[in-house]
């Protein structure tokens, strides 16, 4: 997974406090990318899922943000990675199985409809990353 | 720890969110309102979430989780002032939030409330500015 | 400079610049006629003749991509733009290069040598790759205005009605797919903000067809508007529509459905607690 993200400075995510500040930084790139406000709203929604998923079930770990760039469309790809226990169903994590609000599922599937790209790289044991990005349309 | 203000106008109670909640204030805010029910007998719950632009799976649970509690305990609770935005991307994760009452805006909230509760609940006190009170 | 010839095509287009220039700007002309006054294609003419000039004067005379180039291509790449945008067909704007072909063989024809006719193949060769550069940047152009337009389009048909105090109808017409809904929820919910109306009345006379997945868009509208506190009714369903909706098994649940606007309307004002009542008999 090949990811420019990688060039930029991460945003340590070890606590609730940093949910929050990973959430108003995506909100910042995305009002500087100048996405339309639903847009806005369904990128930091999503990060807020990655990133709680990142220190609830990852025990803790970054996120990369950057605005790309690909054939005259403009951007926004962040990458979610910890070297947590790692996801052990993937497929079953993607489904919709959660919505009645009482589990604590992944809820992986409704993340997946806010962004336009997402990619999830995960074995037992061997951490989780989870790339995202959105254009700006 | 920060938390959120409950306040309490007859027998309903006011949560206004004005910040970016962290999760464990969030929860901080599921006790004290179910506490508060206890304590006062409130007979609704209003909360106020005009100021946020983002209500992702964690509050939406939290909500919900609210509405059913404060049921439990009798009393009725409503979500009001919802932005545009924030219910397109609610509806777009699957979240409906299922059992709760909704309103366009306090005013609404409050007299929702009020039918619920058979009108026993004494809603907005006279206003201090009106004259003649 | 050129190899073979002595005077290379800049010498010959210097040497005719009259005569080429007439014959240019009459070609231009006729094909774009009554689209373009004489005076602006024959100044649009000119400066591209200047500038192809300058641009040979500058380094190698073939290679249309040289910086020396950059100035002519600039020019090209507004005026293939501005054709773009003025709805010019890839033809018409593609001529104003290419005429400048004919214009200097029909100069030739009048009394040009063997190496006038070598500095003509060169020339020939510039002019292709320029009108091709022409012809990209206009393609470029023209989506760019295709997808301008569509987004116009979108914003346009959805009109926002207010019927009543607390009373909004949303008549959609045409197909439902998710972009569209997109564009659909967020004018509806925004007008249910702003004029404070707690029903929405969406009215589906006009959408061509209902199967599931325009089923599932209206649902997500419905369920969108319920969150911020206002109610829904679908209306304008034709018999088709309804026939459809059963054999597909879809469900609208608890969603209130009426056939036509009016009935719709009546159920709203009903709704708000208002009472409607005919004002035949009264004094």
């Amino acid at each position: 997974m090949t990811s420019p993200a990688t060039e930029t400075v991460p945003h340590a995510v070890q606590s609730d406090a940093d949910v929050v500040r990973v959430r108003q930084a995506v909100r910042d790139l995305a009002v500087s990318a100048k996405l339309s406000l639903v847009d806005q709203t369904k990128l930091v929604t999503a990060t807020s899922e990655l990133a709680r998923n990142t220190l609830v079930y990852g025990g803790g770990g970054e996120v990369r943000a950057a605005l790309v760039e690909r054939a005259g469309r403009i951007g926004i790809e962040i990458v979610f990675s910890d070297d947590g226990p790692g996801i052990p169903d993937v497929d079953l994590a993607l489904t919709d199985g959660w919505t009645s609000g009482s589990g604590m599922g992944l809820g992986l599937s409704g993340t997946k409809r806010l962004v336009d790209e997402f990619e999830i790289d995960t074995a037992p044991g061997a951490g989780t990353r989870v790339r995202i990005l959105k254009w700006k349309r | 720890m920060e938390r959120v203000p409950i306040l309490r106008i007859g027998d309903v109670l006011l949560v206004s969110i004005q910040i970016d909640l962290q999760d464990h204030i969030a929860l901080q805010l599921q006790d004290d309102l179910s506490q508060r029910i206890v304590d006062t007998g409130a007979k609704g719950v209003l909360i106020d979430i005009s100021a946020l632009e983002i209500v992702d799976s964690f509050v939406g649970r939290m909500i919900s989780t609210t509405a059913a509690v404060s049921r439990v305990l009798d009393a009725e609770t409503v979500v009001v002032g919802m932005q545009p935005a924030v219910a397109i991307t609610l509806v777009e994760l699957g979240l409906t939030l299922q059992g709760v009452r909704t309103a366009l805006d306090v005013d609404r909230g409050l007299a929702l409330l009020a039918q619920r509760t058979g009108g026993a609940a004494t809603l907005l006190a006279q206003d201090d500015d009106q004259p003649g009170d | 400079m050129a190899e073979g010839t002595t005077n290379g095509w800049p010498e010959l287009l210097r040497d005719h610049r009259d005569a080429v220039l007439a014959r240019w700007t009459e070609a231009v002309q006729s094909t774009l006629a009554g689209r373009m006054t004489a005076s602006e294609s024959s100044h649009d003419i000119q400066e591209v003749y200047d500038a192809l000039l300058a641009g040979a004067s500058g380094g190698d005379q073939r290679d249309v991509r040289a910086t020396s180039f950059d100035g002519l291509r600039a020019l090209l790449a507004d005026l293939a733009r501005a054709r773009a945008r003025q709805g010019f067909s890839p033809t018409e704007t593609a001529v104003s290069v290419f005429a400048l072909k004919d214009a200097v063989l029909g100069v030739l024809e009048a009394g040009g040598d063997a190496a006038d006719y070598r500095a003509f193949a060169d020339l020939s060769r510039v002019v292709d790759d320029l009108g091709l550069y022409m012809l990209e940047t206009y393609a470029a152009a023209r989506d760019t205005v295709i997808a301008e337009q569509a987004e116009t389009l979108l914003e346009l048909s959805t009109p926002v009605v207010k019927l009543w105090d607390g009373i909004v109808a949303l008549p959609l017409v045409g197909t439902l797919d998710s972009a569209r809904t997109q564009v659909v929820m967020e004018a509806l919910l925004q007008a249910l903000v702003d004029t404070g109306s707690e029903h929405a009345i969406i009215d589906i006379t006009g959408v061509a067809a209902v199967d599931t997945q325009v089923a599932q868009h209206l649902l997500k509208t419905v369920q969108a508007a319920r969150l911020l506190g206002a109610e829904c009714i679908i209306s304008g369903i034709r018999p088709q529509i309804a026939q459809t909706v059963v054999a597909l098994g879809i469900e609208f649940g608890d969603i209130q459905t009426k056939a036509n606007l009016s009935d719709a309307m009546l159920l709203a004002m009903r709704r708000s607690g208002l009472d409607v009542v005919s004002g035949r008999g009264r004094g």
